[in-house]
């Protein structure tokens, strides 16, 4: 269950990735995430952000508030309507990479959270949604 | 007691005076929700059973029939539907006692838990800059993940360059507490301190070979012993016969 | 501070100023012939692997101008984070803190 007001912010520019980290990292504190827990979703969400910009061509990124009985939790979805994803499998393995990094981007963010989930059409962009639970 | 029932009293009048019988869970339910909540909580604080807290909500039910039979005595039908209202508003708000007394203890029993995996996980100073994390019994995920991040913090606040992991008192090692064991003297080498593991059973060395985890990069010795004195001799320290 | 550099960083490192760092680095490495580098990231509350990689590329361009880089005062919680990156960062020396970064770089210039 969605609690609390969602936000929506533009992930466009590299400066937009610091931007997004900050606001992940607010709203981790705010649901009580401890403080490993928030630095693996603040670092997934740049490493996602930072996928949004360089590969989508910009992007998206919805960050909302969970309940689920006595659980809390912080989703993040982002988007993008870039090339997308021809083969998903591979672009999670660690060291795949089209661009520039190290190829640990996916894959890695995957480790850090707790739900991974990516859909990508070719032609039509990605949607990765990352949620992270307190326990 | 006095009090507290009088308060209940009132509360319930205010919401069936301005709302509807059948579901406790509006609005107008929530004065009695929450003094309902408060008194399960600390009932089951105070080692009550949920049959003692609920009886709290249920002893009221009695003096209400009462009420209600001197009021509709004469008109049997009334009395009947009345009595039935006012049964499964009691049972309702005594059930919620029950609940909230059940949520209350589980949150007791994970605190304790907590508490209890802090008190089992003691790191010690062996020597200024040395620290020993002595394991015993048996090591789930969870555990090893606590242990290590109370390990970490260690290191920072004793500016511990060296830290010796015994696992003398560990029956068994799965593959997936091997593995953070590994992710944990990684992560103090990036922090710059050194990890020595110690006390590695013939069992458990055959387990660890036999899942595949690598432990090439990872100083290992065979007692907590001879793990301090490779951490003496690391410090340019040894240990010599007055 | 003699031979030594010391490079605190105290921002929320973004992306260009990570490659500004690098490259500010490696000229001053030059122009001072420094024989060491100590990068402090104790107030860095996240290293991801872009500043990871960063970090892992002045260290091999420093060692090519003959210089040491000690990485130090990395926070637990990063560190954790960062192996479960999959990023260990195996080509940078590390040290708790800034005085035995100090330590580490002395040893090694004696060595040789």
């Amino acid at each position: 269950m969605v609690v609390g007001k969602a936000s929506e912010i533009r992930v466009a520019s590299q400066d937009d990735v610091v931007v997004v980290r900050q606001a992940v990292r607010a709203r981790a504190v705010e649901i009580g995430l401890n403080l490993v827990d928030q630095t693996k979703i603040v670092t997934a969400a740049s490493e996602l952000a930072r996928n949004t910009v360089v590969y989508g061509g910009g992007g998206t990124v919805l960050l909302e508030s969970l309940l689920d009985g006595g659980r809390r939790g912080l989703r993040l979805t982002f988007e993008d309507r870039g090339p997308g994803i021809t083969d998903i499998e591979k672009a999670m393995q660690d060291g795949y990479t089209t661009g520039v990094g190290l190829g640990l981007g996916l894959g890695g963010a995957r480790r850090l959270v707790s739900e991974f989930h990516i859909t990508s059409r070719p032609g039509e962009g990605t949607q990765v949604r990352v949620t992270k639970w307190n326990g | 007691m006095q009090p507290l029932a009088r308060e209940f009293i009132a509360a319930v009048r205010e919401a069936a005076r301005d709302g509807e019988l059948g579901d406790t869970t509006r609005a107008e339910w929530s004065r009695t929700r929450d003094l309902l909540a408060d008194l399960s909580r600390e009932r089951a604080a105070q080692g009550f059973s949920p049959t003692e807290t609920a009886t709290f909500v249920f002893s009221f039910k009695q003096a209400i029939f009462k009420r209600l039979r001197s009021e509709f005595g004469s008109d049997a039908e009334t009395l009947a539907e009345e009595t039935w209202t006012a049964t499964e508003l009691f049972d309702k708000l005594g059930l919620y006692t029950a609940e909230i007394y059940q949520k209350a203890r589980e949150e007791v029993i994970v605190r304790q838990q907590q508490e209890m995996l802090e008190l089992s996980t003691p790191v010690v100073e062996l020597w200024h800059g040395i620290l020993a994390l002595p394991l015993i019994g048996t090591l789930d995920s969870n555990r090893t993940q606590i242990v290590m991040q109370n390990l970490l913090e260690a290191i920072v606040a004793k500016s511990a360059g060296i830290a010796i992991i015994d696992i003398t008192g560990v029956p068994t090692v799965d593959t997936l507490v091997a593995q953070h064991l590994l992710k944990t003297v990684a992560a103090a080498r990036l922090m710059g301190a050194e990890c020595i593991i110690s006390g590695i059973r013939p069992q458990i060395a055959q387990t660890i070979i036999h899942l595949g985890v690598d432990l090439g990069g990872v100083l290992t010795k065979a007692t907590l012993a001879d793990a301090f004195q490779v951490a003496l001799r690391k410090k340019g320290l040894a240990v010599a016969k007055g | 501070m003699g031979d030594f550099l010391l490079v605190t960083i105290q921002v929320d490192m973004h992306d260009r100023l990570a490659i500004t760092l690098q490259e500010d680095l490696t000229e001053r490495i030059v122009n001072d012939r420094t024989r060491g580098v100590l990068i402090d990231i104790s107030a860095l509350d996240i290293v991801d692997s872009f500043i990871g990689r960063t970090l892992g590329n002045i260290a091999s361009m420093s060692r090519i101008l003959d210089a040491e880089t000690v990485v130090v005062g990395m926070q637990p919680s990063v560190a954790i984070t960062l192996v479960e990156l999959g990023l260990s960062l195996p080509g940078i020396r590390t040290a708790l803190n800034v005085d035995r970064g100090m330590d580490l770089l002395r040893e090694s210039l004696e060595r040789g």
